[in-house]
């Protein structure tokens, strides 16, 4: 810091004001979310008191941290279901697209014949689909994971087919000359290039397993078939519980927001060293 | 004695021919002629350059010459056998794996061959340090300069010991400063190895300064024109570049080149 200072000293106004503009850049991107997040609760808090609202319509910030902290035995166990549905469905959505997106790598009519699949699959909304699973299959757990799969591999998989296909040409020539089987290709150049490609989907494959988890849950539970944290908010909701329903939502929220931050931080530290993405900007 | 040196059409040197290109022709899918009727004898130890303006097909050659493309018609044949582990090529630019470290990015021929890492260090410390790049093994590619990366690049082909380096214009990106010093370091390492060259370039001035044999092509069709031996003994040095002889060939390589631009049947030129 000091000695961007005592650069700014020598540059011309022009360039200290661009210094210095940078450096309020830096210190804005934290304070002003926080800034607006604390004035956002602030204003809810005053919203209930000055239309004095009902605590099971719209409970009062403080109230929902005090259920949160009273509830935290119960609420903490369904977290823990609704993430291992999450991080297995994730995990899943790892190994299934990636493993697909190497094989349409393989061979373009492979592509061509199964990627239309893939695209239904993804468009279909998973609530509709639901039902049917819940025919055909009988354990809980499968029938979840399968659901929040659903949601998440495709991100994935399209991430990741495009990245094995964007080698550089001459890349793939030099591969060529030097006699390169198949896997050495796919395993020192085309892997390695799809990373920040399949890096990128995992981000996405975060959230929407998270999502996945949650809505599969929601379907199921609605059946009293779960005890993740969306059947604790359909079972708040049924008893007019509203600071716990509020309380749950806000659990989802922040594990949602950890599982961003988590993943882009896997994806920062594996391509920080190459990859333009990750790189700082050299003035 | 310049004149009498240079002489156009012949073909220099008694070593032994590697490969000859007879009646060379290759059209692409879209139908346009890229090739035709080239006939070409590269013998061991040449630096070959192969000069022309842009579309006269010295890369569609380079790439026939490395097996990365075939013939539509004519053939090529090298002495002996020859595989593609004989081959050495550097592209136009750099083409390094951005993930990997100079190191992995030299070992990489060798490593696709099956040499362990252990293995192909002597041998890759060895080119390092022939490229001038001792120290940077763990640098990955981001962090070099244009011309460290181009060095990286001439490392790896050659780190196999190839019998033909095939270049593809590898230093038309750069700076003037940093080629004058990657064409002295080129020349050094070629007069060490004697290897066989062929140096795609648009540069009469670099194709003059390089090679033993300057082979000038024109475009539409690509085809070959004419070409001069460039008779200057090695090693040539910053005070050959600045030398009236080197003026002179270049003058002439310039000549030919230029006929070979009017001699290109068509309504328009592109100014290359």
């Amino acid at each position: 810091m000091t000695a961007i200072e005592d650069n700014a000293l020598k540059l011309d106004p022009e360039e200290a004001r661009r210094v210095r503009q940078e450096r309020l850049e830096r210190i804005g991107k934290w304070v002003l979310p926080l800034a607006i997040m604390v004035l956002a609760i602030w204003l809810w808090d005053r919203i209930c008191v000055w239309n004095g609202i009902p605590q099971y319509i719209l409970p009062r910030p403080g109230v929902v941290l005090q259920t949160l902290h009273d509830d935290a035995g119960l609420l903490f166990s369904s977290l823990l279901v609704t993430l291992r549905i999450t991080f297995l469905s994730l995990l899943l959505a790892v190994i299934g697209g990636v493993g697909l997106a190497v094989l349409f790598a393989q061979s373009k009519w492979v592509e061509m014949s199964f990627f239309p699949f893939a695209i239904v699959l993804q468009v279909t909304p998973i609530v509709a689909i639901f039902p049917l699973i819940n025919i055909y299959i009988n354990n809980q757990t499968t029938k979840l994971l399968l659901c929040a799969w659903i949601v998440a591999f495709f991100p994935i998989l399209s991430n990741t087919t495009l990245g094995l296909n964007s080698v550089d040409r001459n890349l793939r020539d030099l591969f060529k000359l030097n006699g390169a089987t198949r896997w050495q290709q796919l395993r020192y150049l085309r892997l390695p290039a799809a990373m920040p490609y399949f890096l990128g989907g995992l981000k996405i494959a975060g959230g929407l397993s998270l999502i996945g988890a949650v809505v599969a849950e929601f379907v199921a539970g609605a059946q009293g078939q779960s005890s993740g944290l969306a059947s604790r908010i359909i079972e708040a909701g049924y008893r007019l519980n509203a600071p716990r329903l509020f309380a749950a939502l806000i659990l989802i929220s922040l594990t949602g927001i950890l599982i961003f931050l988590v993943l882009s931080l896997v994806s920062h530290l594996i391509l920080r060293r190459w990859h333009e993405s990750a790189l700082k900007q050299e003035r | 004695m310049i004149q009498e040196k240079v002489a156009q059409g012949t073909v220099s040197g008694e070593s032994p021919m590697l490969l000859s290109l007879r009646n060379v022709g290759k059209v692409f899918s879209n139908g346009v002629p890229a090739l035709s009727k080239v006939d070409l004898a590269i013998r061991e130890g040449d630096f070959l350059s192969l000069l022309g303006p842009s579309g006269c097909g010295k890369s569609t050659a380079l790439r026939l010459i490395a097996g990365l493309s075939t013939p539509t018609s004519g053939q090529l044949d090298w002495r002996g056998s020859i595989d593609r582990s004989n081959i050495g090529f550097v592209f136009q630019e750099p083409t390094l794996l951005p993930w990997a470290s100079v190191f992995d990015n030299v070992w990489l021929p060798l490593r696709l061959k099956g040499v362990s890492r252990a293995e192909a260090k002597p041998a890759v410390m060895e080119m390092l340090s022939r490229v001038h790049l001792t120290g940077f093994e763990n640098a990955v590619p981001r962090e070099l300069s244009g011309g460290m990366k181009m060095r990286v690049s001439i490392a790896r082909a050659m780190v196999t010991k190839p019998r033909i380096l095939l270049m593809d214009e590898p230093f038309a990106a750069l700076d003037e400063i940093t080629r004058f010093k990657l064409n002295n370091d080129l020349l050094e390492l070629w007069q060490d190895e004697r290897f066989t060259v062929v140096f795609v370039t648009h540069s009469v001035f670099e194709s003059v300064f390089l090679s033993s044999r300057v082979v000038v092509m024109a475009a539409r069709p690509g085809r070959v024109h004419g070409e001069l031996a460039i008779e200057a003994p090695y090693p040539r040095d910053e005070a050959f570049r600045t030398s009236p002889d080197y003026a002179a060939l270049c003058r002439q390589a310039s000549d030919v080149l230029v006929n070979a631009i009017n001699s290109t049947a068509g309504p328009h030129h592109d100014g290359h």
